[in-house]
């Protein structure tokens, strides 16, 4: 009764008639992708529009001169790099993401592991109270920040008085307006790594301590054989992560100090914004922005290849 | 007999071991609480004082006597003027109109481009995935300048409509890839299921995907409103008349006029303004948190 | 209710791998067929054909008459119950009941008919309101029938519905099936890799492997006459042993089976003509556990004693099996608990041959 043992034969006369129809049920997959297509269309015009678009005319701008009337080539990118002022931008722009970025991912981690000591019944009201920070608009929050180092009214300067400290002028001194701008955006951004940090604690398989425990690890040997090397992936994707967004930061410069004193705040979108906007000249302000691509681009990449190796974890 | 001594002093030494981890872990259990603490009040330290400061006379401001940190005579008329301030009306308006606009057609759009990439896999629907994700990635200080001469060219510098028209570009591809993530973990079975019930792959969608990725929805909906309600940086280069500001942009420009900082309406509006999402997040926090770490988790 | 039949279909993927390799089978009108095989055989893949989920490559497959390589699922009028249930979470038992019927626009109290009819049979009247996540592993699988049955569809599709149960629940759900289709008698094709669930379920058995049929038959055929080396192995528990060995010339005229040089038996007389073309061949002898036992001396007088050195002995209660090592193949039986069977030991054992196979070991054919 073996029935199909026969089959290639079979096969082959039966693969005449239904070519035919063949047709119809390419036709029937056709319509599937099609009209997947038209739902992700959407999607792909915006994208094409306002942001593919936009990128490649930032690049046809950042070669014309200031009236926009003749091309100069590299011309605008030469003249940035000579300047002392763009000197300092660049500078200050890795200063204040990487300086925030180690800073927010050191506290966060800290939050984090403080927070998955506390019993979970409690996480809940504390997570509420320490992401207050990044749930308030970050335009609005600044404010607050500046009025609170407001040179003759700030509130920090009184509690130093109080300890028979001198004023501290937060917002008129280079390097303290730095520091000032690194604090902000690190009280802003901690929050963030520290939910990113909690989450992949908790997905760490509580089994893996408990076999450390028996093999004899004490408290530092699973943080450094367990925790750190379980939470790789996640603690790179969100470092990178923050890194890209604290890197284009405009938020805070721009109200904080709207670049100064004498230039030494300035990062690459507040000096783009007061080249191109506020003196109006788009071809310039195009090159600078432009000059956060490549180090951008990068941190995409290994971000992009983070995700995907999640992704295939996560799958596996 | 020396047996039955020896099991009491080595049950005695366990029994003071246990009290001793126990203890250990209490201290633990503090230290972490007053570390917490610590920080929490750090943290709340800038949200405190704009309360304090929004209290406050004008008069008790500059008078600078006692401590700036607690508001000695109360008031309420910092909020009372705001209020009645028609320019602060319309930028409340005008952020309500931008914002409710922007996640409607965010979530529109990316929750069909989401079902078409988890679900319906077209010639290309890879490499989108991809780009969506690499979208997420630009931030919007690399485009403003093209951006500005593009909606200059469509006749919509200083127009409100210009923001319902960028702000879904921060917010659609970040809400596209947490629901591709939530699509996608759902079993494929129940699509199959709902193709033998009878099901066409709108109401696939409609009826079986939105109903069972409602969290995802919540939490992409989440971002998208807190994206919109928050951006800064569109509305400060491309309006600069008060009856088009929205909030974020209007507070700093109205209320501060050359030298003149009226600190105490300026902390009200900023308290005003930060209310919707702090309701937002004081109700929806868990959706709020999963849509926080679901960008490097899902997908 | 309707007969479904496959004609030569085939299923090939992208780049060439083909699932399926043309199959043929004729399930006739209220009939239960269970397609069994290892994984990755082809049943899913077939039952999937048959659904309307896969796209046809090859072949033909008709349903009541009409054939349905085009027809998109919800219009072939059949019904499904998944692996996983696959039930809607976000619904309730009656809403994931009348879905299909709500889609099919049909009036309100005719829905309610249905659905109540339906948890009757099944059982799951109380449970209506519940959403899924608040039923037990039974319960759901109960659903996922009762959305089959609400439709009163041509076609059952059950596509291996009782893995997920555990295995208590798993023997009282199967008699569950079998008691619904003894009452609405409809058409059903039903894929398992287990093969107690087919035999215990089916009408007729379809044993598949490697996107071929193996053989087609009511459990029984297939338990006492399979027709390949796979099918042998493949249908029964324990497995069959198979054993290599050689067809010569016996004592008394007649024909043996010489597995090692000190084990030869006498083939059954009856059998003597069937395999008297295959001497001086190396062949392949199957033999069942159960055909497999103890030797005693009050036995029947041509069963030939072996004695074989215990490897392993597991006690089940009504009966216990012992394995033994015939030259590097492992060999089963099953003796009667009663038996001192301790390992090292040797056992003497005899084996009813009147249930032998032989096999062809290239083609693996039963001869």
């Amino acid at each position: 009764m073996a029935d199909g043992t026969s089959v290639p034969v079979g096969v082959m006369q039966a693969s005449r008639p239904a070519a035919a129809r063949r047709s119809s049920m390419r036709r029937f997959a056709g319509r599937r992708s099609t009209m997947g297509f038209l739902l992700a269309l959407p999607l792909i015009l915006l994208v094409a529009g306002f942001v593919i678009y936009p990128a490649f005319y930032a690049i046809y701008l950042s070669m014309l001169n200031k009236k926009m009337t003749s091309f100069v080539g590299l011309g605008n990118f030469a003249f940035l790099l000579k300047r002392n002022t763009f000197q300092l931008v660049i500078f200050q722009s890795c200063l204040f993401a990487i300086t925030a970025v180690v800073m927010k991912a050191l506290l966060g981690f800290i939050l984090a592991h403080l927070m998955h000591n506390i019993p979970g019944k409690n996480q809940r009201i504390w997570r509420g109270l320490l992401l207050v920070p990044w749930v308030i608009p970050l335009a609005l929050s600044t404010l607050t920040w500046w009025w609170m180092f407001d040179p003759s009214y700030s509130a920090f300067n009184w509690i130093l008085n109080q300890f028979g400290f001198a004023n501290v002028p937060w917002l008129g001194v280079g390097w303290i307006a730095r520091f000032c701008t690194i604090a902000v955006n690190v009280w802003y951004g901690t929050p963030f790594f520290m939910i990113m940090y909690l989450a992949a604690l908790k997905s760490v398989p509580e089994q893996l301590y408990e076999a450390a425990a028996i093999d004899g690890a004490n408290a530092v040997q699973k943080l450094f054989f367990v925790t750190l090397p379980m939470m790789r992936n996640i603690i790179a994707i969100t470092v990178l992560f923050s890194l890209i967004t604290t890197f284009a930061d405009f938020d805070i410069v721009r109200i904080l100090t709207a670049g100064g004193p004498q230039d030494m705040t300035h990062v690459f979108a507040t000096y783009a914004f007061q080249v191109g906007i506020q003196s109006g000249d788009i071809p310039l302000g195009a090159s600078v922005s432009l000059f956060m691509f490549p180090i951008l681009a990068i941190a995409a990449f290994f971000v992009l290849r983070g995700v995907t190796r999640r992704t295939k974890e996560i799958a596996t | 007999m020396s047996a039955t001594t020896m099991d009491a002093t080595k049950r005695a030494a366990a029994h003071k071991h246990k009290h001793s981890l126990h203890r250990q872990r209490q201290w633990a259990l503090w230290g972490s609480y007053i570390a917490l603490g610590v920080f929490v009040i750090m943290f709340l330290v800038p949200p405190f004082y704009t309360l304090m400061t929004s209290l406050k006379s004008s008069a008790e401001i500059s008078a600078q006597s006692g401590s700036p940190w607690i508001v000695h005579h109360p008031t309420l008329e910092n909020f009372w003027y705001l209020i009645t301030y028609p320019n602060f009306q319309t930028y409340y308006l005008n952020s309500v109109m931008v914002t409710v606009v922007t996640v409607v057609v965010s979530m529109v759009i990316s929750v069909m481009a989401a079902f078409s990439l988890a679900r319906m896999g077209f010639w290309g629907s890879q490499v989108l995935a991809t780009g969506v994700f690499l979208t997420y990635l630009v931030p919007a200080s690399l485009l403003f300048i093209p951006l500005f001469q593009i909606v200059g060219a469509l006749g919509l510098i200083n127009n409100v409509w210009a923001l319902v028209l960028l702000y879904p570009t921060l917010a659609v591809p970040f809400c596209t890839w947490i629901m591709i993530g939530y699509f996608s973990s759902i079993p494929k079975e129940l699509d199959e299921a709902a193709l033998i019930d009878g099901a066409g792959y709108v109401q696939i969608l409609l009826r079986i995907f939105i109903p069972v990725a409602m969290p995802g929805i919540i939490a992409a909906t989440i971002f998208a409103f807190t994206v919109s309600w928050g951006a800064f940086l569109y509305p400060l280069a491309y309006l600069y008349t008060s009856n088009q500001m929205v909030l974020t942009v209007g507070i700093i420009s109205d209320l501060i006029r050359g030298d003149v900082f009226q600190w105490g309406k300026i902390m009200a509006a900023c308290l005003l303004a930060s209310m919707p999402p702090i309701i937002i997040y004081a109700f929806l926090m868990d959706y709020y948190v999963a849509g926080l770490t679901a960008g490097a988790t899902k997908g | 209710m309707a007969e479904v039949s496959c004609r030569k279909v085939v299923k090939e993927y992208d780049g060439g791998v083909q699932a399926v390799k043309g199959i043929d089978l004729e399930i006739a009108d209220h009939e239960f067929v269970v397609l069994v095989g290892p994984s990755g055989c082809g049943k899913s893949t077939t039952l999937r054909m048959i659904a309307g989920l896969e796209e046809i490559s090859g072949g033909e497959i008709w349903i009541g008459g009409d054939i349905v390589n085009d027809v998109p699922p919800r219009d072939r009028d059949i019904a499904m119950v998944f692996q996983n249930y696959a039930l809607y979470p976000h619904m309730s038992v009656f809403d994931n009941m009348a879905f299909g019927l709500k889609l099919r626009k049909f009036p309100k109290d005719e829905i309610k008919r249905r659905v109540d009819e339906a948890a009757r049979i099944l059982d799951i009247v109380p449970l209506l309101e519940r959403k899924p996540r608040a039923l037990s592993g039974g319960q759901r699988q109960r659903v996922a029938m009762g959305r089959a049955i609400v439709r009163n569809p041509k076609v059952f599709l059950f596509d291996e519905p009782l893995s997920n149960l555990d295995a208590k629940l798993r023997v009282q759900m199967r008699t569950e099936i079998k008691k619904v289709h003894q009452t609405v008698r409809t058409t059903t094709v039903y894929v398992t890799h287990d093969q107690v669930e087919a035999m215990t379920l089916a009408d007729r058995v379809v044993v598949m492997n490697g996107g071929i049929i193996e053989q087609v038959g009511s459990p029984q055929e297939l338990y006492h006459n399979p027709a390949t080396r796979f099918v042998a192995g493949f249908i029964g528990s324990p497995a069959m042993n198979f054993l290599p060995c050689r067809v010569q010339d016996g004592r008394n005229g007649g024909l043996a089976l010489r597995v090692t040089d000190k084990i030869t038996l006498p083939v059954p007389p009856d059998r003597q003509d069937r395999y008297g073309k295959y001497k001086g061949r190396e062949m392949v002898l199957g033999i069942r556990p159960e055909h497999l036992f103890e030797y005693h001396e009050q036995g029947k007088p041509n069963w030939t004693r072996v004695d074989l050195p215990v490897d392993v002995v597991e006690p089940m209660g009504m009966e216990t099996m012992v394995h033994f090592f015939v030259d590097g193949a492992p060999v089963c039986a099953r003796v009667d608990p009663a038996t001192h069977a301790e390992p090292g030991e040797m056992l003497p054992l005899t084996a009813d041959l009147n249930q032998m196979h032989l096999m062809e070991p290239d083609t693996g054919r039963v001869v």
